[in-house]
């Protein structure tokens, strides 16, 4: 067995459309899915009782059934029950916007409950409604904590993003298979490919420990 | 001296817990009013409703003689804009700061006039700096929070809500969670407000503070106001058992005159 790198080398540009498009997918998820997951969030949190029955149903469905069902049902299923046309980026982006606002939103919710009570308390007796409270006392300090477990999370994202190949979607793992078929290269193809995802998660992770340090350092006590 | 406040037939539950049972108390223009009371009597909550921190279960609370809340058919109404409102005219200090860690001290300060008042940066700034002054810590209005002791810490808390120039000031157990060496500074700055015609209503256990700076002091019993007077006749000569159990209890220890 030898390892020849040259076919790699001559379809490189392939495998960096696959990159960017992965990492479109993934960018495009995060932009939508993070707001969505606040819009959730406060949903689960209201008083209203139907509001917030809803939105723990939205985020316990999408929690708990499999995203490769989602990916399926949002690229076959759902073009039938609404006769529209589906493409395999615009399935992609759905799925995994709705799929990672689920779990935004359940990191949402328990930074805004990790926050004491009474910082609601000294804001409301200023006078502020619930909604000034949640922008400028409650949110500010709940976004900081909440940032390894959103860090964990979109990288657990963008290695899911990887299912979007399945239906012929171009991203970094559908542009590796077709490489690997049409140079008889697997070895390389995949080594190299792993690589890639080994290098981007790993930079991301280190870079969130920098900014989970430099939080830490400005880190006013959360309690008083 | 005219009226500020005034309380009428006051009922608050929590569940099936009845914690006031119908109080009545008025709160006259720059006067200091002191509630004191045993674990449970009701006090805080008292001190609650009046902001409506808590809801009233009914009752209701006049401000300058306006009943608070909207009345349709005998039933009474809170809009949480109405409520609001009413707050930034009613100031109230917590037992624990209740500071926002992730501001400085004068952005603390600064925070309800421009969030609530719309006032703008700078004049709030200089508002802040005048209140902050006021409670001696002009010189600590770059620092968070976290850096104050907890005598520092609420005196900022009680420049935050002066800062909202409040009609009237409530103070719930302010001196409570503070080390003793503490209390002091901010039962000195409360004083100081007193004397400055500030009109105030004080939930606390400092039995000396009521009696120095008082105008007023109410002793509620199991949800109901059961003594009430001049705080030299009443901490002095109470008239009633549970109020001289209460006093005896609080001068249990303390040192040979």
């Amino acid at each position: 067995m030898e390892w020849n790198f040259a076919p790699v080398i001559a379809n490189l540009d392939i495998l960096l459309l696959g990159l960017l498009n992965t990492l479109k997918v993934t960018g495009l998820a995060l932009s939508l899915g993070v707001p969505l997951g606040l819009g959730l969030a406060l949903m689960r949190l209201s008083q209203n009782r139907p509001i917030s029955m809803i939105s723990e149903f939205i985020i316990e469905f999408f929690r708990t059934t499999p995203p490769l069902v989602q990916l399926f049902w949002f690229f076959f299923a759902f073009p039938i029950l609404f006769n529209i046309n589906m493409t395999p980026y615009l399935a992609a982006v759905v799925t995994f916007s709705i799929q990672s606002s689920a779990f935004f939103a359940e990191i949402f919710r328990s930074g805004i409950q990790s926050i004491d009570h009474g910082q609601w308390e000294g804001s409301k007796a200023i006078g502020m409604t619930r909604n000034q409270s949640l922008r400028r006392v409650i949110l500010p300090q709940a976004v900081k904590r909440m940032i390894p477990a959103f860090m964990e999370r979109s990288i657990e994202l963008l290695k899911t993003t990887t299912l979007v190949s399945t239906i012929a979607y171009t991203d970094l793992m559908y542009q590796a298979n077709s490489v690997a078929q049409s140079t008889f290269r697997p070895l390389e193809v995949y080594s190299v490919i792993a690589a890639i995802y080994f290098i981007l998660i790993f930079g991301f992770s280190q870079l969130s420990i920098v900014v989970e340090h430099r939080l830490a350092k400005s880190g006013e006590g959360t309690v008083n | 001296m005219s009226e500020l406040i005034r309380v009428e037939n006051l009922h608050k539950s929590f569940g099936t817990l009845e914690v006031l049972k119908g109080i009545d108390l008025h709160v006259n223009s720059g006067e200091t009013l002191v509630l004191l009371g045993s674990s449970g009597s009701g006090k805080s909550t008292l001190l609650r409703c009046i902001n409506f921190m808590e809801t009233l279960t009914s009752g209701r609370i006049l401000l300058n003689g306006d009943a608070i809340g909207s009345e349709t058919r005998g039933k009474i109404t809170y809009k949480e804009s109405d409520l609001c409102k009413l707050r930034t005219r009613i100031g109230m200090v917590f037992q624990h700061f209740n500071l926002f860690p992730h501001m400085t001290v004068l952005q603390n300060v600064m925070e309800g006039q421009l969030t609530v008042l719309g006032r703008d940066k700078a004049e709030a700034a200089e508002k802040s700096m005048i209140q902050l002054t006021r409670v001696g810590l002009a010189d600590k209005a770059a620092e968070f929070p976290s850096r104050l002791s907890g005598g520092q810490k609420q005196r900022v808390a009680i420049a935050r809500a002066l800062a909202m120039d409040p009609d009237v000031m409530l103070f719930d157990e302010v001196t409570s969670a503070l080390d003793p060496e503490l209390v002091g500074e901010v039962l000195k700055t409360m004083r100081q407000l007193a004397e400055e015609g500030m009109t105030m209503i004080c939930v606390t256990h400092e039995l000396g503070f009521a009696y120095h700076v008082a105008n007023r002091v109410l002793f509620l019993n199991e949800g109901t106001i059961h003594e009430e007077g001049d705080p030299q006749s009443v901490l002095r000569n109470p008239q009633t058992k549970r109020m001289k159990e209460f006093l005896e209890g609080h001068a249990l220890f303390k040192l040979p005159e």
